[in-house]
């Protein structure tokens, strides 16, 4: 039980982790597009449980409402509207590239190791700063609305635009041609 | 929290090297989007990690921007899917030349 307790945090990162690459794994593996989309979702929310772990308690909260809520319920409308079955395994010719890709990935993967290595020696630096609001420690989520708000302004209203100008995008490319006859 | 900082970003890179995988092998649109989505969140994940190792709140400041651009990102993504759904009957990127004509 002791055990259990002590090692609490590990247990569940790796058990998260476990959910959120088998997830991962069923998104590229489903032929089903709402399948696929529905393990998304899995992975999604193990995310959102790392971010938990990792002392970004915001950010799981962001996470889960932008993506388990807003952009699956967009996915999920898109597949239904779409017709995503019936298109055919990849091509022949990548096969005959299994061997060179093989190659590649696994010099890739040595690069990515050697660097992982050499960018995360030392132990985490204490957690006070994620939750110190002007000096007193009141929580993440306040620490985060404080820098946003005063430290990112500007680049925050500047993200209000990016929203205004995709979901008008969004519109305007969604809509049905109608009224200039070139409907198509 | 024993857990090393090594295992968080290593679990990050592989969830990013799946989801690279599914944006390469996959041929239908919606599957490129859900890999792309993929990649983003374990590109979140690696920068919450490093944060947390440094004792930096601004990693968790850019990881919500990250957010909402890739919230843009899929409106418009997926916008574009539907109107070439709508010109082509089919979303299979091989098969995509609306830009020729």
């Amino acid at each position: 039980m002791t055990w259990f307790l002590v090692h609490f945090a590990e247990i569940v990162f790796y058990s998260l982790a476990a959910v959120a690459l088998a997830g991962a794994v069923g998104v590229i593996a489903f032929r089903s597009p709402v399948h696929a989309a529905l393990s998304l979702l899995g992975t999604f929310l193990a995310v959102a449980g790392v971010f938990v772990l990792m002392q970004a308690e915001f950010l799981a909260a962001v996470q889960v409402l932008v993506y388990a809520g807003g952009v699956m319920v967009l996915f999920l409308f898109v597949i239904m509207l779409v017709k995503a079955r019936d298109i055919p395994d990849e091509p022949q010719y990548v096969r005959r590239l299994v061997p060179a890709a093989v190659g590649l990935g696994a010099l890739l993967a040595a690069l990515v190791g050697v660097g992982i290595w050499a960018a995360s020696g030392g132990l985490p630096a204490d957690g006070a700063a994620l939750r110190m609001v002007a000096g007193a420690p009141l929580g993440n989520t306040e620490a985060v609305g404080w820098s946003l708000y005063r430290d990112y302004l500007l680049p925050f209203e500047v993200v209000s635009i990016v929203l205004l100008v995709a979901m008008i995008g969004a519109i305007v490319m969604g809509r049905k041609e109608s009224g200039r006859g070139g409907a198509a | 929290m024993t857990v090393p900082i090594s295992h968080f970003v290593t679990f990050a890179a592989v969830l990013f090297a799946i989801g690279a995988a599914g944006v390469l092998l996959r041929r239908s649109g919606i599957s490129i989007l859900l890999g792309i989505e993929l990649m983003l969140n374990a590109a979140n994940l690696a920068l919450v990690a490093f944060g947390r190792q440094h004792g930096q709140l601004d990693a968790q400041v850019f990881v919500f921007f990250v957010m909402a651009v890739a919230a843009a990102e899929v409106a418009v993504g997926l916008a574009l899917l539907v109107a070439i759904f709508r010109k082509q009957r089919s979303i299979d990127v091989d098969r995509l030349n609306v830009m020729r004509w």
